[in-house]
Protein backbone atom coordinates (compact mmCIF):
# COMPACT_ATOMS: atom_id res chain seq x y z
CA UNK A 1 0.00 0.00 0.00
CA UNK A 2 1.47 3.77 -0.56
CA UNK A 3 2.29 6.02 1.94
CA UNK A 4 -1.47 8.42 1.02
CA UNK A 5 -0.73 11.90 0.74
CA UNK A 6 -2.78 12.38 3.46
CA UNK A 7 -3.65 10.11 6.45
CA UNK A 8 -5.93 10.50 9.76
CA UNK A 9 -6.58 8.62 12.33
CA UNK A 10 -8.62 8.45 15.24
CA UNK A 11 -9.07 12.74 14.55
CA UNK A 12 -10.92 13.69 17.11
CA UNK A 13 -11.68 17.59 18.32
CA UNK A 14 -13.57 18.79 20.96
CA UNK A 15 -14.98 22.50 21.16
CA UNK A 16 -16.33 23.08 24.47
CA UNK A 17 -18.31 19.97 25.32
CA UNK A 18 -19.32 19.66 21.47
CA UNK A 19 -17.28 17.07 19.61
CA UNK A 20 -16.88 18.56 16.75
CA UNK A 21 -15.13 15.60 14.66
CA UNK A 22 -15.31 12.08 16.28
CA UNK A 23 -13.27 9.64 15.36
CA UNK A 24 -12.65 10.34 11.56
CA UNK A 25 -10.32 8.08 10.08
CA UNK A 26 -9.22 9.15 6.04
CA UNK A 27 -6.73 8.01 3.79
CA UNK A 28 -6.07 10.39 0.50
CA UNK A 29 -3.91 9.47 -2.13
CA UNK A 30 -2.10 12.54 -4.87
CA UNK A 31 -3.48 13.21 -7.93
CA UNK A 32 -7.19 13.57 -7.14
CA UNK A 33 -9.91 15.74 -6.33
CA UNK A 34 -12.01 14.57 -3.28
CA UNK A 35 -15.22 16.13 -2.41
CA UNK A 36 -15.52 17.19 1.25
CA UNK A 37 -19.15 16.97 1.95
CA UNK A 38 -21.21 17.89 4.81
CA UNK A 39 -24.14 19.94 5.74
CA UNK A 40 -23.39 23.45 7.97
CA UNK A 41 -21.67 22.02 11.15
CA UNK A 42 -21.39 19.08 9.99
CA UNK A 43 -17.01 19.69 10.67
CA UNK A 44 -15.65 20.85 7.50
CA UNK A 45 -14.22 23.30 8.17
CA UNK A 46 -12.82 22.35 11.56
CA UNK A 47 -11.23 19.46 9.27
CA UNK A 48 -9.46 21.75 6.98
CA UNK A 49 -8.01 23.60 9.54
CA UNK A 50 -6.99 20.46 11.38
CA UNK A 51 -5.16 19.71 8.44
CA UNK A 52 -3.98 22.92 8.14
CA UNK A 53 -1.95 22.95 11.39
CA UNK A 54 -4.82 25.79 12.48
CA UNK A 55 -6.13 23.76 15.42
CA UNK A 56 -4.76 20.97 17.71
CA UNK A 57 -6.67 17.48 17.91
CA UNK A 58 -7.81 16.54 21.30
CA UNK A 59 -7.41 12.64 20.18
CA UNK A 60 -5.94 10.86 17.08
CA UNK A 61 -3.27 11.38 14.62
CA UNK A 62 -3.36 13.27 11.06
CA UNK A 63 -0.05 12.76 8.74
CA UNK A 64 0.53 14.61 5.37
CA UNK A 65 3.04 13.15 3.20
CA UNK A 66 4.33 11.25 6.02
CA UNK A 67 4.85 14.24 8.48
CA UNK A 68 2.83 15.51 11.31
CA UNK A 69 1.69 19.72 10.76
CA UNK A 70 4.20 21.76 10.65
CA UNK A 71 6.66 24.08 8.48
CA UNK A 72 7.10 21.32 5.97
CA UNK A 73 3.21 20.63 5.35
CA UNK A 74 2.75 24.20 5.42
CA UNK A 75 5.32 24.72 2.36
CA UNK A 76 3.62 21.88 0.46
CA UNK A 77 -0.36 22.90 0.92
CA UNK A 78 -1.98 25.82 -0.72
CA UNK A 79 -5.07 26.59 1.67
CA UNK A 80 -8.40 28.87 0.53
CA UNK A 81 -9.97 30.11 3.85
CA UNK A 82 -13.70 30.01 3.70
CA UNK A 83 -13.60 33.99 4.46
CA UNK A 84 -11.46 36.63 3.07
CA UNK A 85 -8.46 37.14 4.84
CA UNK A 86 -6.62 40.13 2.69
CA UNK A 87 -7.11 43.71 4.09
CA UNK A 88 -9.21 45.49 2.25
CA UNK A 89 -7.15 48.90 1.94
CA UNK A 90 -4.76 45.88 -0.11
CA UNK A 91 -4.37 46.54 -3.95
CA UNK A 92 -4.33 42.98 -6.22
CA UNK A 93 -0.65 43.56 -7.24
CA UNK A 94 0.16 43.97 -3.36
CA UNK A 95 -1.21 40.43 -2.41
CA UNK A 96 0.05 39.03 -5.34
CA UNK A 97 3.52 40.33 -4.14
CA UNK A 98 2.66 39.20 -0.60
CA UNK A 99 2.24 35.22 -1.65
CA UNK A 100 5.35 35.76 -4.17
CA UNK A 101 7.75 36.87 -0.65
CA UNK A 102 5.60 34.19 1.45
CA UNK A 103 6.21 31.35 -0.91
CA UNK A 104 8.61 29.86 -2.52
CA UNK A 105 6.28 27.62 -5.31
CA UNK A 106 4.59 30.55 -6.49
CA UNK A 107 4.30 31.41 -9.75
CA UNK A 108 3.74 34.78 -10.48
CA UNK A 109 3.59 35.16 -13.82
CA UNK A 110 0.54 32.59 -13.80
CA UNK A 111 -1.19 34.30 -11.47
CA UNK A 112 -0.93 37.62 -12.76
CA UNK A 113 -1.84 36.17 -16.27
CA UNK A 114 -5.17 34.55 -14.75
CA UNK A 115 -6.08 38.03 -13.51
CA UNK A 116 -5.70 39.63 -16.87
CA UNK A 117 -7.87 36.76 -18.34
CA UNK A 118 -10.16 37.85 -15.94
CA UNK A 119 -10.14 41.59 -16.33
CA UNK A 120 -9.07 42.51 -12.84
CA UNK A 121 -6.46 44.67 -13.06
CA UNK A 122 -3.71 44.50 -10.31
CA UNK A 123 -3.92 49.03 -9.47
CA UNK A 124 -7.44 47.98 -8.09
CA UNK A 125 -8.00 47.76 -4.28
CA UNK A 126 -10.08 44.50 -2.74
CA UNK A 127 -12.68 46.79 -1.13
CA UNK A 128 -13.79 48.12 -4.95
CA UNK A 129 -13.96 44.08 -6.16
CA UNK A 130 -17.45 42.67 -5.87
CA UNK A 131 -17.67 39.35 -4.32
CA UNK A 132 -17.16 37.26 -7.00
CA UNK A 133 -14.11 39.00 -7.80
CA UNK A 134 -12.43 38.68 -4.61
CA UNK A 135 -13.50 35.30 -4.26
CA UNK A 136 -11.70 34.60 -7.88
CA UNK A 137 -8.51 36.61 -6.76
CA UNK A 138 -7.93 34.11 -3.93
CA UNK A 139 -8.74 31.44 -5.72
CA UNK A 140 -5.88 32.49 -8.46
CA UNK A 141 -3.61 33.22 -5.81
CA UNK A 142 -4.33 29.69 -4.26
CA UNK A 143 -3.99 27.84 -7.35
CA UNK A 144 -1.07 29.62 -8.61
CA UNK A 145 1.17 27.39 -6.18
CA UNK A 146 2.64 24.37 -7.12
CA UNK A 147 1.56 22.78 -3.76
CA UNK A 148 0.65 18.81 -3.25
CA UNK A 149 -2.48 19.65 -1.53
CA UNK A 150 -4.75 21.95 -2.38
CA UNK A 151 -7.26 22.51 0.88
CA UNK A 152 -10.56 25.17 -0.58
CA UNK A 153 -13.15 25.51 1.86
CA UNK A 154 -16.34 26.19 -0.19
CA UNK A 155 -14.15 27.87 -3.16
CA UNK A 156 -17.95 28.15 -4.58
CA UNK A 157 -19.84 29.52 -1.61
CA UNK A 158 -21.30 33.33 -2.54
CA UNK A 159 -20.67 33.20 -6.55
CA UNK A 160 -23.49 33.11 -9.41
CA UNK A 161 -23.23 30.31 -11.55
CA UNK A 162 -20.81 31.51 -13.99
CA UNK A 163 -18.13 32.60 -11.90
CA UNK A 164 -18.55 28.79 -10.71
CA UNK A 165 -17.70 27.67 -13.79
CA UNK A 166 -14.79 29.83 -14.04
CA UNK A 167 -13.52 28.96 -10.28
CA UNK A 168 -14.05 25.35 -11.42
CA UNK A 169 -12.43 25.19 -14.67
CA UNK A 170 -9.44 27.33 -12.37
CA UNK A 171 -9.24 24.21 -10.52
CA UNK A 172 -9.41 21.80 -12.88
CA UNK A 173 -6.75 23.25 -15.09
CA UNK A 174 -4.43 24.19 -12.64
CA UNK A 175 -3.38 21.57 -10.17
CA UNK A 176 -0.35 20.04 -10.37
CA UNK A 177 -0.85 16.51 -11.87
CA UNK A 178 0.46 14.53 -8.59
CA UNK A 179 -1.25 16.72 -6.48
CA UNK A 180 -4.69 16.50 -4.77
CA UNK A 181 -7.31 18.96 -4.35
CA UNK A 182 -9.78 18.65 -1.38
CA UNK A 183 -12.83 20.62 -1.75
CA UNK A 184 -15.32 21.75 1.34
CA UNK A 185 -18.80 22.41 -0.07
CA UNK A 186 -22.82 21.65 0.54
CA UNK A 187 -23.68 23.08 -3.27
CA UNK A 188 -22.66 19.10 -4.36
CA UNK A 189 -24.44 19.02 -8.12
CA UNK A 190 -22.18 21.84 -9.07
CA UNK A 191 -19.14 20.03 -8.71
CA UNK A 192 -19.78 16.52 -8.69
CA UNK A 193 -18.74 15.98 -12.03
CA UNK A 194 -15.12 17.44 -11.26
CA UNK A 195 -14.72 14.96 -8.33
CA UNK A 196 -12.75 11.79 -8.34
CA UNK A 197 -13.70 10.72 -4.71
CA UNK A 198 -16.14 12.08 -1.88
CA UNK A 199 -16.25 11.83 2.03
CA UNK A 200 -19.55 12.40 3.55
CA UNK A 201 -19.33 14.06 7.00
CA UNK A 202 -22.13 13.46 9.05
CA UNK A 203 -22.31 15.26 12.66
CA UNK A 204 -18.63 15.34 13.01
CA UNK A 205 -18.70 11.67 11.76
CA UNK A 206 -17.37 10.32 8.51
CA UNK A 207 -20.56 8.55 6.86
CA UNK A 208 -19.08 7.38 3.57
CA UNK A 209 -16.14 8.05 1.45
CA UNK A 210 -16.17 6.32 -1.65
CA UNK A 211 -15.34 7.49 -5.77
CA UNK A 212 -18.00 9.18 -7.60
CA UNK A 213 -18.68 6.68 -10.10
CA UNK A 214 -18.52 3.90 -7.74
CA UNK A 215 -21.63 5.48 -6.01
CA UNK A 216 -23.38 5.94 -9.30
CA UNK A 217 -23.06 2.58 -10.58
CA UNK A 218 -24.40 1.11 -7.20
CA UNK A 219 -26.50 3.75 -6.51
CA UNK A 220 -27.56 4.04 -9.63
CA UNK A 221 -27.98 7.81 -8.63
CA UNK A 222 -26.42 10.88 -8.32
CA UNK A 223 -23.77 11.94 -5.34
CA UNK A 224 -26.29 14.82 -5.16
CA UNK A 225 -28.97 12.94 -4.89
CA UNK A 226 -27.50 10.42 -2.12
CA UNK A 227 -26.46 13.47 -0.62
CA UNK A 228 -29.68 14.64 -0.23
CA UNK A 229 -30.89 10.87 0.76
CA UNK A 230 -28.78 10.69 3.79
CA UNK A 231 -29.32 14.25 4.96
CA UNK A 232 -32.91 13.96 4.38
CA UNK A 233 -33.41 17.14 2.63
CA UNK A 234 -37.02 18.13 1.57
CA UNK A 235 -37.87 15.90 -1.69
CA UNK A 236 -38.85 12.60 0.41
CA UNK A 237 -40.54 14.47 2.38
CA UNK A 238 -42.68 15.11 -0.70
CA UNK A 239 -43.39 11.69 -2.56
CA UNK A 240 -46.17 12.49 -3.95
CA UNK A 241 -43.58 15.35 -6.62
CA UNK A 242 -41.42 12.32 -7.66
CA UNK A 243 -41.97 9.61 -9.52
CA UNK A 244 -39.16 7.19 -8.25
CA UNK A 245 -38.30 6.00 -12.26
CA UNK A 246 -38.00 9.60 -13.51
CA UNK A 247 -35.38 10.84 -11.03
CA UNK A 248 -32.72 10.33 -13.41
CA UNK A 249 -33.73 12.87 -15.97
CA UNK A 250 -35.53 15.29 -13.59
CA UNK A 251 -32.76 15.76 -10.69
CA UNK A 252 -34.15 16.76 -7.64
CA UNK A 253 -34.61 20.54 -7.78
CA UNK A 254 -33.20 21.64 -10.51
CA UNK B 1 -18.04 19.75 -28.19
CA UNK B 2 -21.63 20.03 -26.15
CA UNK B 3 -21.00 17.16 -23.44
CA UNK B 4 -24.65 15.67 -21.04
CA UNK B 5 -23.72 14.17 -18.03
CA UNK B 6 -27.25 12.26 -16.36
CA UNK B 7 -27.67 11.59 -12.75
CA UNK B 8 -28.46 8.16 -12.88
CA UNK B 9 -24.98 6.45 -14.14
CA UNK B 10 -21.58 6.87 -14.04
CA UNK B 11 -19.94 9.56 -15.91
CA UNK B 12 -17.15 7.80 -17.15
CA UNK B 13 -19.58 5.46 -19.25
CA UNK B 14 -21.36 8.66 -20.46
CA UNK B 15 -18.23 10.31 -21.41
CA UNK B 16 -17.44 6.84 -23.33
CA UNK B 17 -20.58 6.70 -25.13
CA UNK B 18 -20.54 10.53 -25.95
CA UNK B 19 -17.05 10.25 -28.03
CA UNK B 20 -18.06 7.21 -29.37
CA UNK B 21 -20.84 8.58 -31.10
CA UNK B 22 -18.87 11.22 -32.44
CA UNK B 23 -15.98 9.09 -33.48
CA UNK B 24 -18.91 7.01 -35.05
CA UNK B 25 -20.63 10.29 -36.95
CA UNK B 26 -16.91 11.69 -37.64
CA UNK B 27 -16.68 14.75 -36.10
CA UNK B 28 -13.43 12.87 -35.10
CA UNK B 29 -12.27 11.96 -38.53
CA UNK B 30 -10.05 8.33 -38.43
CA UNK B 31 -6.65 9.10 -37.58
CA UNK B 32 -7.09 12.30 -36.40
CA UNK B 33 -5.37 13.23 -33.58
CA UNK B 34 -7.30 14.20 -29.96
CA UNK B 35 -6.63 16.77 -27.28
CA UNK B 36 -5.07 15.83 -24.20
CA UNK B 37 -7.03 14.41 -21.01
CA UNK B 38 -6.28 17.46 -19.57
CA UNK B 39 -7.84 19.35 -22.44
CA UNK B 40 -10.71 16.73 -22.76
CA UNK B 41 -11.13 16.94 -19.67
CA UNK B 42 -11.71 21.08 -19.14
CA UNK B 43 -13.43 21.36 -22.29
CA UNK B 44 -16.46 18.77 -20.63
CA UNK B 45 -15.95 20.10 -16.87
CA UNK B 46 -14.89 16.96 -15.74
CA UNK B 47 -12.55 15.27 -13.19
CA UNK B 48 -9.67 14.26 -15.62
CA UNK B 49 -8.98 11.00 -14.51
CA UNK B 50 -12.73 9.98 -15.27
CA UNK B 51 -11.42 11.37 -18.59
CA UNK B 52 -8.71 8.93 -18.70
CA UNK B 53 -11.06 5.91 -17.76
CA UNK B 54 -13.71 6.83 -20.67
CA UNK B 55 -10.31 7.48 -22.78
CA UNK B 56 -8.72 3.93 -21.95
CA UNK B 57 -12.13 2.58 -22.53
CA UNK B 58 -12.14 3.73 -26.70
CA UNK B 59 -8.46 2.07 -26.30
CA UNK B 60 -9.72 -1.34 -25.23
CA UNK B 61 -12.51 -1.49 -28.00
CA UNK B 62 -10.20 -0.75 -30.51
CA UNK B 63 -11.69 2.69 -31.16
CA UNK B 64 -8.46 5.17 -30.21
CA UNK B 65 -4.74 4.21 -30.13
CA UNK B 66 -2.18 5.53 -28.42
CA UNK B 67 1.50 6.64 -29.82
CA UNK B 68 3.91 6.70 -26.95
CA UNK B 69 5.35 10.38 -28.29
CA UNK B 70 2.06 11.80 -30.23
CA UNK B 71 -0.97 11.19 -27.63
CA UNK B 72 -3.86 9.94 -28.68
CA UNK B 73 -5.60 9.34 -32.11
CA UNK B 74 -8.56 8.33 -33.74
CA UNK B 75 -8.12 4.67 -35.04
CA UNK B 76 -7.66 4.38 -39.08
CA UNK B 77 -9.45 0.69 -39.31
CA UNK B 78 -12.00 1.59 -41.26
CA UNK B 79 -13.38 -1.86 -41.03
CA UNK B 80 -13.77 -1.52 -36.78
CA UNK B 81 -15.07 2.07 -37.88
CA UNK B 82 -17.81 1.19 -40.13
CA UNK B 83 -18.88 -1.79 -37.90
CA UNK B 84 -19.76 0.77 -35.28
CA UNK B 85 -21.70 2.42 -37.77
CA UNK B 86 -23.46 -0.40 -38.66
CA UNK B 87 -24.29 -1.42 -34.97
CA UNK B 88 -25.44 2.15 -34.04
CA UNK B 89 -27.63 2.17 -36.95
CA UNK B 90 -29.10 -1.19 -36.65
CA UNK B 91 -30.01 -0.06 -32.92
CA UNK B 92 -32.06 2.41 -34.15
CA UNK B 93 -33.26 0.36 -36.87
CA UNK B 94 -34.30 -1.96 -33.83
CA UNK B 95 -35.94 0.63 -31.85
CA UNK B 96 -37.68 2.30 -34.64
CA UNK B 97 -39.43 -0.95 -35.70
CA UNK B 98 -40.81 -2.17 -32.21
CA UNK B 99 -42.17 0.97 -32.08
CA UNK B 100 -43.83 0.84 -35.29
CA UNK B 101 -44.88 -2.78 -34.11
CA UNK B 102 -46.51 -1.30 -31.24
CA UNK B 103 -48.64 1.16 -33.64
CA UNK B 104 -49.91 -1.88 -34.69
CA UNK B 105 -47.95 -1.72 -38.42
CA UNK B 106 -46.95 -4.75 -40.13
CA UNK B 107 -43.81 -5.36 -42.15
CA UNK B 108 -45.07 -4.56 -45.29
CA UNK B 109 -46.86 -1.26 -44.18
CA UNK B 110 -43.17 -0.64 -42.19
CA UNK B 111 -41.71 -0.94 -45.43
CA UNK B 112 -44.67 1.01 -47.87
CA UNK B 113 -44.36 4.02 -45.14
CA UNK B 114 -40.84 4.49 -44.81
CA UNK B 115 -40.39 4.07 -48.92
CA UNK B 116 -42.79 6.97 -49.52
CA UNK B 117 -41.07 9.00 -46.42
CA UNK B 118 -37.18 8.57 -48.05
CA UNK B 119 -39.55 9.83 -51.32
CA UNK B 120 -40.56 12.81 -49.87
CA UNK B 121 -37.70 13.48 -47.67
CA UNK B 122 -39.37 14.16 -44.55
Amino acid sequence: MTEGLLVCSGLTKRFGRKEALKNVNIRLEGGKIIGLLGPNGSGKTTFIKLVNGLLMPDAGSILIDGKAPGVYSKSIISYLPDRMYFANWMRVKDIVEMFHDFYQDFNKEKAVDMLNRLNIGLEERMKHLSKGNKEKVQLVLVMSRRAKLYLLDEPIGGVDPAARDFILHTILTNYSEDASVLISTHLIADVEKVLDEVIFLKDGELVRQDSVDHIREVEGMSVDQLFRSIFAVPESDYPGLWDGADRGQAGPGR
Amino acid sequence: MDWKIADDRPIWIQLSQQLTAQIASGVYKPGQRLPSVREFAADAGVNPNTMQRALVDLENRGLVITNRTAGRSVTEDMEKIGKLRRDRAMEQVRQFLSRMKELGYTREEIGNVLAQALREDV
